[in-house]
C-alpha cells in the first residue's frame, strides 16, 4: 500500500510539472469546463422561467444537484479520466503491453498515470456553488451532514470511474472505441438530473441499481439539501451500487486482461 | 473521356473509400447509436415534469411537440454534425500524410467534402434503426409539415446547416497547421454550439432579447433553424430572411475555410520543406 501510494505521489508530480509546460492549454481547458458548467446553470435559469418546481424540487436544489455533479464529475477528470480514455489507444497501438509489464497491479498502472489540476479548480467552482445554493435555501449542514456528503462524493467518483473503466475494457474486443467514450458522456448526462423526474419505470430501475448514474449526485445533494429526510437507506443503496460496480468492473478488468493478444507481432 | 467526368468519377472513389473506412468500425456506430438514446429519455422525462408542474404550454410548446423537437434534432444531428472529420483533417496536417494529397490533382476541401458526405451517409444508414424506432415510439407526437413548401424547403436548409458544420469543422482542424494539439479550441467551441444552436433547448423558450441576438450568430442555423422550418414554426418572411442569413453563414464559413487552407499551406511548406 505504502509503495502505491509513493508511485502515485511520483506520477502525480510528473503531470503537475507536464502540465505547468503548457499554460496557455491549461488555461483553455479550465475555460471549456467552466462554460459547460456555466450552460447548465442557464439551462436550470431558462428552465424556472416557466415552472417554480420540478418534481419536488425547487430551483436551489437543483442547482445545488447540479453542483454536485460537477463537483463528483470533475474530481473523476482530475484523478482518473484521461487515463481510462487513453486505454483503447494504449490497446490499438499495443502500448499496453508495457504497462503490463509493470510490477504493480495493472489496473493500477493503466488509471493512474496522469492528473489534472485543471479539473480540481473546476470542481472547487462546484463547491461554491453548492454553497451558494446552501446560503440561498438557508441550510446550514450539521457536521455529520458534511461528513456523510463528502463520503458520498467518493463514492459517486468511484462509480464514475468504474463504469467508464469498464466501457473503456470493451476496446480489448473492439477497435477504435472512440464510441464507448462518448457513452460515459451519454450515460452521465442523466446524473444531474432530479431523480423525481424519472418517476417509477424500468429506466429508473435500470439506472439506479444496475448501472447506479442517478444516484451518482442525486443522493449526495438530497443529503446536503434535505436534511430534514433521513440519509440512511440512500447512503446504504448507495454503498451497495458502489461496491458492485467496482467490484464487477475489477472482475471485467482481470478477465480482459487474460484474453489481450498484443496489437504488434 | 470528358475531364468533367474523370473529375466527378475521381470524387466518386473517394465517397467509396470513406463508405469502406467507416464501415470497417461499424462496432464503433452500433455503440454511438445505442448511447445516444440515454439523453433522449432524461430530457423527455425533465421536460414531462416541466409540463406536469406548468399544466399549460411553454412559449408555444406542448408536451407532444417538445418531445417531437427532441426527435428531430436527434435526427438532424446525425445527419449534419461532423463526428470525426476535424481529428482526422488535424491528424492528417500533424503526421504529415497532409503532403502526399498535395502533390495529387485532388483538391483537399473537396476530397474532405466526399469523405463528409460518406462518413453523414453511412453514419444515418446505421442511426436510423434506433432513431425510427424512437420516432415509432412516439409516434403519437409526430407532426408532418402540412405546406408543401416545407418539404421544399427543408432540405434546402439541411443540407446548408451540414454544410456550415462542415466548413467550421474544417476551418477549426487547419489550425494544426500552426499549433499541435486543437482539441481545446475544438472543444470550446463545440461547448458553444451545444448550448447556442438548440441541442439542449429549443432556442425560441429564450427571452426575447437573447432570441434576437441569437438570430445573426451561426449556431442557430447549424440545428435549430432546420428543425423550426421543419416543425414549421418559423414560416413567411421570418422563413426566407432565415434562410437568407443562414446561406450568407455559409458562404462566410466557405470562405473561411478556403482562406485557412491557403493561408495554412504556405506556413507548411515554411517549415516542412
Amino acid at each position: 500500500m505504502k509503495r502505491y501510494l509513493e508511485i502515485y505521489w511520483i506520477m502525480l508530480r510528473n503531470s503537475l510539472i507536464r502540465e505547468m509546460s503548457f499554460k496557455a492549454n491549461f488555461l483553455l481547458w479550465m475555460l471549456v469546463e467552466f462554460l459547460w458548467f456555466a450552460g447548465q446553470i442557464v439551462f436550470i435559469e431558462v428552465l424556472f422561467q416557466y415552472v417554480d418546481r420540478i418534481g419536488d424540487w425547487s430551483k436551489w436544489e437543483i442547482v445545488l444537484l447540479t453542483g454536485t455533479h460537477q463537483i463528483i464529475g470533475q474530481l473523476f477528470q482530475a484523478f482518473f479520466y484521461v487515463n481510462v480514455a487513453n486505454l483503447p489507444e494504449l490497446v490499438r497501438t499495443g502500448k499496453l503491453d508495457l504497462m503490463l509489464l509493470l510490477p504493480v497491479d495493472s489496473q493500477f498502472a493503466v488509471s493512474t498515470r496522469q492528473f489534472g489540476l485543471d479539473n480540481v479548480v473546476n470542481a472547487l467552482v462546484g463547491v461554491a456553488i453548492v454553497v451558494f445554493s446552501l446560503v440561498k435555501l438557508s441550510v446550514i449542514p450539521t457536521a455529520s451532514h458534511l461528513a456523510l456528503y463528502v463520503l458520498a462524493v467518493t463514492l459517486g467518483v468511484a462509480i464514475h470511474y468504474s463504469i467508464m473503466l469498464a466501457l473503456s475494457t470493451l476496446s480489448f474486443w473492439i477497435v477504435r472505441a472512440q464510441g464507448l467514450i462518448f457513452g460515459y458522456y451519454n450515460l452521465f448526462n442523466i446524473a444531474r438530473y432530479p431523480d423525481a423526474i424519472f418517476g417509477r419505470g424500468w429506466f429508473k430501475f435500470v439506472f439506479s441499481w444496475i448501472i447506479p448514474v442517478i444516484l451518482v449526485a442525486n443522493v449526495p445533494a438530497r443529503l446536503l439539501a434535505r436534511s430534514f429526510e433521513s440519509p440512511s437507506a440512500r447512503m446504504l443503496q448507495l454503498a451497495l451500487a458502489t461496491a458492485a460496480v467496482v467490484a464487477g468492473t475489477r472482475i471485467f478488468w482481470r478477465f480482459a486482461v487474460t484474453r489481450y493478444s498484443s496489437a504488434s507481432s | 473521356m470528358n475531364t468533367r467526368v474523370l473529375a466527378a468519377r475521381k470524387y466518386l472513389k473517394v465517397f467509396d473509400i470513406g463508405l469502406q473506412n467507416t464501415f470497417v468500425y461499424r462496432w464503433n456506430f452500433f455503440i454511438r447509436s445505442i448511447f445516444s438514446v440515454v439523453p433522449l429519455v432524461g430530457t423527455v422525462a425533465i421536460w414531462g415534469a416541466m409540463f406536469q408542474t406548468r399544466g399549460a404550454g411553454i412559449a408555444g410548446y406542448e408536451y407532444s411537440s417538445m418531445v417531437f423537437y427532441f426527435l428531430l434534432t436527434m435526427l438532424v444531428d446525425s445527419l449534419v454534425t461532423p463526428t470525426e472529420d476535424e481529428w482526422q483533417i488535424a491528424a492528417d496536417i500533424r503526421e504529415g500524410q497532409i503532403s502526399a494529397l498535395i502533390t495529387k490533382p485532388i483538391n483537399y476541401l473537396h476530397y474532405r467534402l466526399c469523405l463528409f458526405g460518406s462518413y453523414r451517409l453511412l453514419y444515418t444508414a446505421v442511426t436510423i434503426v434506433p432513431i425510427a424506432l424512437i420516432f415509432f415510439y412516439f409516434r403519437a407526437y409526430v407532426t408532418l409539415p402540412r405546406d408543401p413548401r416545407t418539404w421544399a424547403l427543408f432540405p434546402v436548409s439541411l443540407a446548408m446547416a451540414a454544410l456550415i458544420q462542415f466548413f467550421i469543422a474544417y476551418s477549426l482542424a487547419m489550425l494544426a497547421f500552426w499549433i499541435l494539439e486543437i482539441s481545446t479550441v475544438v472543444f470550446l467551441l463545440y461547448s458553444f454550439e451545444y448550448f447556442l444552436s438548440g441541442h439542449i433547448f429549443p432556442l425560441d423558450i429564450m427571452p426575447a432579447s437573447i432570441q434576437t441576438a441569437l438570430k445573426w450568430l451561426p449556431f442557430t442555423y447549424e440545428m435549430f433553424f432546420p428543425v423550426s422550418v421543419f416543425m414549421e414554426k418559423t414560416r413567411g418572411a421570418a422563413l426566407w430572411s432565415g434562410l437568407a442569413i443562414q446561406a450568407g453563414w455559409l458562404l462566410a464559413t466557405w470562405g473561411i475555410a478556403r482562406l485557412m487552407w491557403s493561408r495554412g499551406v504556405r506556413h507548411y511548406q515554411a517549415v516542412g520543406g
